[in-house]
C-alpha cells in the first residue's frame, strides 16, 4: 500500500482548467464522445422508460408493441398515494428514511474511527483486519435469514425498524470501513506531520486538517450506505409486517398475477427512487470528487 | 494541498444529520400494529382483495368499530411470507389469505384455527349458502372447517362465438379434447395473428400445471396411485401432456413457454386468440365494459376425455392463525368479507362485474348479478358445483386436490417438473424426457411417504 505517499491522480482526465492532459486527435476524441453518449444513453433509457411508462393507462403499458406515443394519465401516482384504494405509502416510505438516514449515521460514527486506526495510525496487522471486516460479507445474507428470523421472533423484534437499522448497520458497515480508509489514506503523511509541529492536537487535526480532505469521500461512502439500505429487499420483506415495512416491500405489493399492474408499478419505482436520486443530484461533485479520488481507484 | 473547505461539504454534513432527526421523528408515523381493535390482515395481491381494502374504512371499521391493517404481497411472495409466518406461529398476522391447497395442510399442523364455533355462533353467516366442494376442500382431515371462502372459480373452456360461427364450426356444449383440438385447427389463423386456442406453458404449478393436471386427470392419468406409486412416466401421463404440448404448439399462441393467465387474458382480449381453457374468474376480466371482446365470447364446460367433468377448483379463502389473540375480530372481518352482504355492497358501489363470486349459491339467484354476468354465471356455477376435489380423476388419489395434490411437497415438485414440460413446448426437449425426469421426482416424494405409512 504504497498509494499512502504516492498519490498520482490517474483517473482525472483534465486539469480543473478544463485543458486536456494529453493532446489528442479531435477526430478520436469525437469518436470517443459518440461512444460516452451511446453507453450514456443506453443506461438511461430503462429509467426514461419507467417513468414514461409510469404516466400511461394500464392498457396501454400492456400493449406489445408498445405504445410510446399513448395519451398521459397519473392514474399510476393516484393509485400509488392510495387515492380510491385506502392504501397509504407515507409509513413504508418514512421507515425507508428512517431505517436508511439512521443506519448511515451510525454507520459513519464507526466506520471513521476505524478507518483512522487502519490508516493514519495504523494498528498493528491492520492487513488482517481489513480482511476480517471483508470477510463478514462473504456468507450471503439468505444464509443467515432464517437464523435472524427466529432471533427477532424469540425476542419480540420482529416487524420493528430498530432491527432493520442494526442490520443494515452490520450490512453496511464493513463496505464503509474499506472505503473510508482508502480515502483516509490519501491523506499526505506532510501535511498530518506539519500540523502536529504547529502544536496541532488530534482533536484540531481531525477538524481543520483531515475533514477537508477527506469531505467527498464521507459523502461518496454515506450515499452508498444510504442507496443500500434504502434499496435492501429481502430482509426487510422477511422480518417486517404492518408496521415497520420499508418503501421496497411496499412497492413489490403492486404486482398481481391477475390483471394488469405495469404502469402503477412503474410509478410506484420512480417515487421510491426520488429519494436515491435528490440525494444524488445534491451530492453529485462530492460525489465524482470522492469516487474518483478514492476507494475506485 | 491546501485547505479548501467548501460551504457545500457543511451543507451536506449538516443534511445528512437533520435527515437523520426528522427521520427518526417520523418512525412514529407507522399504522399501530398492536391496538386492541385492530387486527392485521396478510393477503394477496389480486383485484377483488384490493376492491376490500378499498371498502374496509368506510363499511367494516365504520360499524364494528375494528381497524384493519393491510400488507398486500404477490402471490408467490405472500404464500412465502404466509408459511414462514405460520410455520412459526409469529402471531403477527391475525388473517391471511390461504387457498384450498394450503388449508388442508395447515389444519393437519394446527397453524390455522377451527371456525366451526364461530361459525354456529354467528346468525348472520350463512354458511349452508356456501357452494359444497368449497366447504369441503377447506375442512381439514377431522372434519372441521378451517377457511372461509372470499371469491371460488374452476376452469372451462371460453371461445370467440363470431370466429367460430365464421368458420362454420359449432362447440359443443360439454366438448372432448379432441373436438377441441379439431376446432383450434379450423380456426386457427381466422385473423391474422389470432391463434387458435391460448393454453398456459409458464413453468410453475400453479401456470401451465394447473390446466395441464386437470387435462392428465380426464386422460386417466395421475401423480400418485392411492398407495403412493408415482405415474408421471405412465402411458395416460404421457399421452395427456404429448397432446397438450401438441397442441400449444401447432395452434397456441406465440411465446407459450411464458404464457401464463396474464398473457392469455391479454392475448384474448386483443383478439390474437379464438379460445382459451383457464380460470372462469377471467371470463369476468372478458366481459367487463371496457373489454373489447365484451358481448363476443361463449362459455363451454372444461373438456374431457374419460372423466364426466374435469373443471379444477380454487378459492382463495380467509384463515386464522391458530397464534393469533384477536381471533374474535378476525373472525368479524371474515364474516364481514365472506358474507352475502359484502357482495351486495361491491355490486352496488363498485360494480356488479367485480363481485367476489364463486362462492354463494345466492350469488347466481341474484338479478342484478345475472344481469351483467348472464353470459357466463351458469357455466361457472356448474364448473364449481361439478368439481369433486376428492375424486378428480379416473382413480382413487392419496390426498385431495384437482389441479394439484394436496401435499406440502407437490409446489416444489410440479415446479420443477414444469420447467421440463415448458421446455417441451419451447422445442428444446420431448415430452419423453420431460416425464423420466418428472418421474425420477415424484419417486423420490412418493418414497417419503410410502416410509411414513409403513412406518
Amino acid at each position: 500500500m504504497s498509494s499512502v505517499t504516492d498519490v498520482a491522480p490517474v483517473a482525472a482526465t483534465r486539469t480543473p482548467e478544463g485543458r486536456p492532459r494529453t493532446p489528442r486527435k479531435p477526430r478520436s476524441g469525437a469518436l470517443l464522445g459518440v461512444a460516452a453518449w451511446l453507453i450514456g444513453i443506453l443506461f438511461v433509457v430503462p429509467v426514461l422508460w419507467m417513468v414514461l411508462t409510469s404516466f400511461h393507462s394500464e392498457e396501454d403499458a400492456a400493449t406489445n408493441p408498445p405504445s410510446i406515443f399513448a395519451p398521459l394519465t397519473t392514474d399510476g401516482y393516484r393509485e400509488f398515494f392510495g387515492v380510491g384504494t385506502g392504501a397509504n405509502p407515507w409509513p413504508s416510505l418514512l421507515n425507508s428514511l428512517t431505517a436508511s438516514v439512521v443506519s448511515t449515521v451510525i454507520v459513519l460514527l464507526l466506520a471513521i474511527p476505524a478507518a483512522y486506526a487502519l490508516s493514519i495510525k495504523p494498528v498493528r496487522k491492520w492487513t488482517d483486519v481489513m480482511f476480517f471486516f471483508l470477510s463478514t460479507r462473504m456468507l450471503p445474507i439468505v444464509a443467515g435469514l432464517l437464523p435472524i428470523y427466529l432471533f427477532a421472533q424469540f425476542s419480540g423484534l420482529l416487524d420493528n425498524i430498530w432491527l432493520l437499522i442494526v442490520l443494515y448497520t452490520a450490512m453496511n458497515l464493513p463496505i464503509a470501513v474499506w472505503m473510508m480508509r482508502s480515502f483516509l489514506a490519501e491523506v499526505p503523511v506532510e501535511i498530518l506531520e506539519a500540523a502536529s509541529v504547529d502544536g496541532a492536537g488530534l482533536l484540531l487535526t481531525l477538524r481543520r486538517v483531515v475533514a477537508p480532505i477527506v469531505l467527498p469521500g464521507i459523502a461518496a461512502t454515506s450515499l452508498i450506505c444510504f442507496i443500500f439500505s434504502w434499496n435492501e429487499l429481502l430482509l426487510a420483506r422477511t422480518l417486517t409486517g404492518t408496521v415497520a415495512q420499508t418503501a421496497p416491500v411496499y412497492l413489490t405489493g403492486f404486482v398481481t398475477s391477475q390483471g394488469l399492474f405495469l404502469a402503477q408499478v412503474c410509478a410506484a419505482a420512480f417515487v421510491v427512487s426520488l429519494p436515491v436520486l435528490v440525494a444524488g443530484f445534491a451530492a453529485q461533485d462530492k460525489l465524482v470528487q470522492g469516487l474518483s479520488l478514492g476507494a475506485v481507484k | 494541498m491546501h485547505r479548501r473547505v467548501r460551504p457545500t461539504s457543511t451543507v451536506a454534513l449538516a443534511t445528512t444529520l437533520a435527515l437523520g432527526l426528522t427521520g427518526c421523528a417520523g418512525w412514529g408515523g407507522g399504522p399501530s400494529g398492536g391496538g386492541p381493535d385492530t387486527i392485521n390482515v396478510l393477503m394477496v395481491n389480486n383485484p377483488q382483495m384490493i376492491d376490500l381494502q378499498r371498502l374496509t374504512k368506510e363499511n367494516f371499521t365504520a360499524d364494528t368499530g375494528i381497524s384493519v391493517n393491510f400488507t398486500v404481497l404477490p402471490e408467490n411472495d405472500v404464500r412465502d411470507k404466509i408459511s414462514q409466518e405460520f410455520s412459526s406461529q409469529a402471531g403477527q398476522y391475525d388473517v391471511a389469505t390461504l387457498s384450498n391447497f394450503e388449508i388442508p395442510i395447515y389444519a393437519r399442523s394446527e397453524w390455522v384455527a377451527p371456525l366451526d364455533e364461530y361459525v354456529e355462533a354467528d346468525s348472520e353467516f350463512d354458511q349452508d349458502d356456501i357452494l359444497g366442494p368449497l366447504t369441503e376442500s377447506l375442512s381439514g382431515d377431522d372434519g372441521k372447517l378451517y377457511g372461509e371462502p372470499f371469491y371460488g372459480e374452476s376452469s372451462f373452456l371460453m371461445y370467440r362465438r363470431d370466429i367460430l360461427e365464421a368458420a362454420g364450426v359449432e362447440m359443443p356444449e360439454d366438448p372432448t379434447w379432441q373436438e377441441v383440438a379439431d376446432i383450434a385447427a379450423q380456426v386457427d389463423g381466422a385473423e391474422p395473428g389470432m391463434a387458435g386456442i391460448c393454453l398456459r406453458g409458464q413453468p410453475g404449478w400453479g401456470q401451465v400445471f394447473a390446466p395441464l393436471t386437470t387435462v392428465v386427470n380426464t386422460f386417466g392419468g395421475t401423480w400418485f396411485t392411492e398407495d403412493w406409486d408415482p405415474q408421471v412416466s405412465s402411458p395416460e401421463f404421457r399421452e395427456a401432456v404429448g397432446f397438450y404440448v401438441d397442441l400449444v404448439r401447432e395452434y397456441g399462441e406465440t411465446g407459450a413457454p411464458q404464457a401464463g393467465f396474464t398473457e392469455c387474458l391479454n392475448n384474448v382480449i386483443q383478439g390474437n386468440a379464438a379460445m382459451w381453457y383457464d380460470a372462469t374468474s377471467a371470463a369476468g376480466s372478458l366481459e367487463a365494459e371496457d373489454s373489447p371482446v365484451r358481448g363476443l365470447m361463449g362459455y363451454a364446460a372444461a373438456p374431457v376425455v374419460e372423466t364426466d367433468s374435469s373443471g379444477w377448483l380454487y378459492a382463495w379463502s380467509w384463515s386464522i392463525q391458530q397464534a393469533s389473540a384477536k381471533k374474535d375480530a378476525a373472525w368479524e372481518f371474515i364474516s364481514w368479507a365472506s358474507g352475502r352482504e359484502y357482495e351486495e355492497l361491491v355490486g352496488e358501489e363498485l360494480g356488479w362485474s367485480k363481485v367476489p363470486a364463486g362462492k354463494r349459491a345466492s350469488t347466481y339467484s341474484n338479478p342484478d348479478y345475472l344481469a351483467e354476468a348472464e353470459a357466463f354465471a351458469a357455466p361457472t356455477l356448474a364448473a364449481i358445483e361439478n368439481a369433486d376435489p376428492n375424486d378428480p380423476g379416473a382413480q382413487p388419489r392419496p390426498a385431495p386436490g384437482i389441479q394439484f395434490i394436496g401435499i406440502p411437497e407437490f409446489p416444489d415438485l410440479a415446479t420443477q417438473v414444469s420447467q421440463d414440460v415448458s421446455s417441451a413446448i419451447a422445442g428444446r426437449m420431448t415430452v419423453e424426457e420431460a416425464l423420466d425426469r418428472g418421474q425420477e421426482l415424484a419417486e423420490d416424494v412418493a418414497e417419503r411417504y410410502r416410509e411414513r405409512e409403513s412406518g
